[in-house]
């Protein structure tokens, strides 16, 4: 940040600035409550519990693969093949219905697959050193042309989302709390857990923060990386096992229009893209920043394109507001 | 990485003789030696495979060519532009629309309107990018949406209707029937916006800022209009990238292709290091040709044509292993 000259006006602004960079989720709530209130004067009585259950449930896959990012871009790093690892898992128990064992089968069976092409991943960023941007990205392609060979294999069967995962992706008890977050408060709770008060967290951070001091200390940074892309990878798949369910469809390219957005909720989150700094508290509200925008834009009537086009252009200004507000003095 | 036996061109002190040269350019030509054995494997298992296929591959390389360049030169600046796709689809149907019933003196006119238009689209990435101090990733992936959606107001489906005289230029034959149009356009135009480019004080400056920001900026390289021209030649690229699909097809299509990442995948098979400041365009180029030649081999073999992007995936991780362990022996020895 440019030095300031004025230290009157530094003094005023230093304990909102130190605030915002010690709880990022302070600002990130306070623009997801204006977006409910503008939501709320677009369509009057529109926000109301059973609004409400319908953001949770659509912003929760979008949650979890944020997450995905959220946990790689701590050490540096970024998922993307968090899509085609989620479309793989929704679409291959969609074939697996028929099944002797059924849809458990199906999940079970897709778990481990996306936990294989994580640990593939891993070995590649943490052993080999390949750049994650582009080991993730060949990491897609594999399990997107696999899904597809796949597909022409069981073209013959009868295939279908399973109810159980039709239930727990887009019901919800009195239509307010979605089934989905009997799935993603755990998941939610394991990772601030996991992040906050257990050396492997810890290590997440060192290793994005300081690479090189990382290692020093002793910290084995390739066994990290492996466990790390491993978790990625299956919080993918369980994540695209809730959009299947949600939008009752199973193809190979279910998840691909989350990609982006997850990379954009992890950041508006406040997680930093270059490693050491975030959180997954940010992430969630990040992504629901995002869903209720969407859900802003579609009331207020603006088209599929111009809502794509005001939809980029805010992530650029909420992330350069983040970024200016919470640099280095 | 193997990067650092990658290519460096520009400006650089030229090394003496042929053997420097080579030194200097290790990686496209090792690149190019996986080319030619892959020509020769090509013909081996085709031997009707000639002018024909060369014809498509080069027509089919054309857009994804122009692609890398576009990438190559942001990540040699050390930034990346994920709005490359969005970039070529928008500046793609924005041609095909304007042309549509026009004459050809117009058509020319919308050619050189549009690659201002790229250069100005890949200024604004490059500008937020300065101003922001948002990570080049995360704004030019918020572009993307950007780009996409103004490339959706244009023309919400396919259409439009390419000059004439602009799909003469890529599709064909130049004199022999080996040397197709499409290939010829891709080397020039290249040639003729790089090779000054790599070669004047703002190319140096470009890999200067990608080498090491800080010590570019010590000496005397103002580091954010810099890193705008390379954008903004991102930007052209694009623009061309996206003229040349409106070329090949004749009509404008506003979805946006495969072209980002796959142009993200090709810029690193190409040599060029995604930390920045190492690297050129024709390693990418000839990645891009490569890529395409698997394709088309997969084809002949009869393998299950998704089993290409299996391939594409894995050699893509493979070649980056290999150099990896490569440069962990050198560091070794």
């Amino acid at each position: 940040m440019s030095a300031i000259a004025d230290t009157s006006h530094w003094r005023s602004t230093g304990a909102w600035r130190t605030l915002f960079r010690d709880q990022p989720t302070v600002p990130l709530v306070g623009l997801l409550a204006l977006l409910v209130v503008a939501i709320e004067i677009a369509e009057p009585g529109i926000v109301g519990p059973a609004w409400v259950g319908v953001i949770v449930r659509a912003a929760i896959p979008l949650a979890i693969l944020a997450g995905c990012q959220t946990l790689t871009m701590l050490t540096g790093g970024i998922d993307l093949s968090v899509a085609a690892i989620g479309s793989m898992a929704g679409f291959v128990t969609a074939t697996l219905i028929h099944s002797p064992g059924g849809a458990v089968q199906g999940v079970v069976v897709v778990l481990i697959v996306a936990a294989l092409a994580g640990a593939v991943t891993g070995v590649g960023v943490g052993v080999f050193r390949v750049h994650p941007l582009i080991m993730t990205l060949g990491m897609s392609f594999v399990v997107l042309g696999l899904s597809n060979v796949w597909q022409l294999q069981t073209v013959q069967t009868g295939a279908g989302v399973p109810p159980q995962l039709r239930t727990l992706g887009s019901g919800g008890f009195l239509e307010v709390f979605p089934y989905s977050l009997v799935v993603f408060v755990p998941l939610t709770l394991l990772i601030l857990f996991g992040l906050r008060r257990t050396g492997y967290g810890r290590l997440l951070y060192a290793i994005g923060d300081n690479p090189i001091a990382a290692r020093l200390s002793g910290a084995r940074s390739w066994q990290v990386l492996v466990v790390l892309y491993v978790i990625s990878a299956v919080l993918a798949a369980i994540a695209g096992l809730l959009v299947s369910g949600l939008s009752n469809t199973a193809s190979v390219s279910l998840v691909d229009g989350y990609l982006l957005s997850s990379v954009a909720a992890a950041v508006i989150g406040g997680t930093s893209i270059f490693g050491g700094r975030g959180g997954f508290g940010g992430t969630i509200v990040g992504s629901l920043i995002l869903t209720v925008l969407n859900a802003l834009l579609i009331v207020v009537g603006l088209p599929e394109p111009s809502r794509q086009v005001v939809f980029g252009g805010i992530i650029v200004i909420v992330a350069a507001a983040y970024t200016r507000v919470t640099a280095e003095s | 990485m193997s990067a650092s036996a990658a290519t460096i061109e520009g400006g650089r002190a030229r090394g003496v003789g042929a053997s420097a040269w080579a030194r200097r350019n290790l990686w496209t030509i090792g690149l190019l030696g996986l080319l030619v054995l892959l020509i020769v494997f090509t013909k081996l298992i085709q031997p009707s495979y000639g002018a024909g296929g060369v014809q498509s591959l080069a027509i089919a390389v054309l857009p994804l060519g122009f692609a890398a360049v576009a990438q190559a030169i942001v990540v040699i600046a050390g930034g990346i532009d994920l709005s490359v796709g969005s970039m070529m689809a928008l500046t793609s149907v924005i041609t095909a629309t304007l042309m549509q019933g026009q004459s050809d003196v117009f058509g020319v006119g919308v050619v050189i309107g549009v690659m201002l238009l790229g250069l100005l689209l890949g200024a604004i990435n490059g500008g937020l990018v300065v101003l922001t101090r948002v990570p080049d990733i995360i704004v030019t992936l918020a572009m993307l949406f950007v780009w996409a959606g103004f490339a959706l107001i244009v023309r919400a489906a396919p259409g439009g209707q390419a000059s004439p005289w602009l799909m003469t230029i890529v599709n064909g034959k130049f004199f022999s029937e080996w040397v197709p149009k499409a290939g010829l356009v891709l080397l020039i135009v290249v040639a003729v916006v790089w090779i000054p480019l790599s070669r004047s004080k703002i190319g140096l400056s470009i890999y200067a800022i990608g080498s090491n920001q800080l010590a570019a900026f010590r000496s005397g390289i103002a580091i954010g209009p810099t890193k705008v021209i390379a954008y903004a030649f991102a930007g052209l690229f694009a623009a061309i990238g996206g003229l040349s699909l409106t070329a090949s097809t004749g009509i404008g299509t506003p979805v946006p292709g495969p072209y980002t990442l796959e142009s993200v995948a090709a810029v690193v098979l190409g040599g060029v290091s995604l930390a920045g400041g190492r690297g050129g365009v024709f390693g990418p180029i000839v990645a891009v040709v490569t890529l395409q030649l698997i394709q088309t081999d997969m084809t002949f073999l009869n393998v299950n044509s998704n089993l290409a992007i299996v391939a594409q995936g894995v050699i893509l991780i493979g070649v980056l292993v290999l150099g990896s362990v490569l440069e962990m022996r050198r560091e070794r020895a």
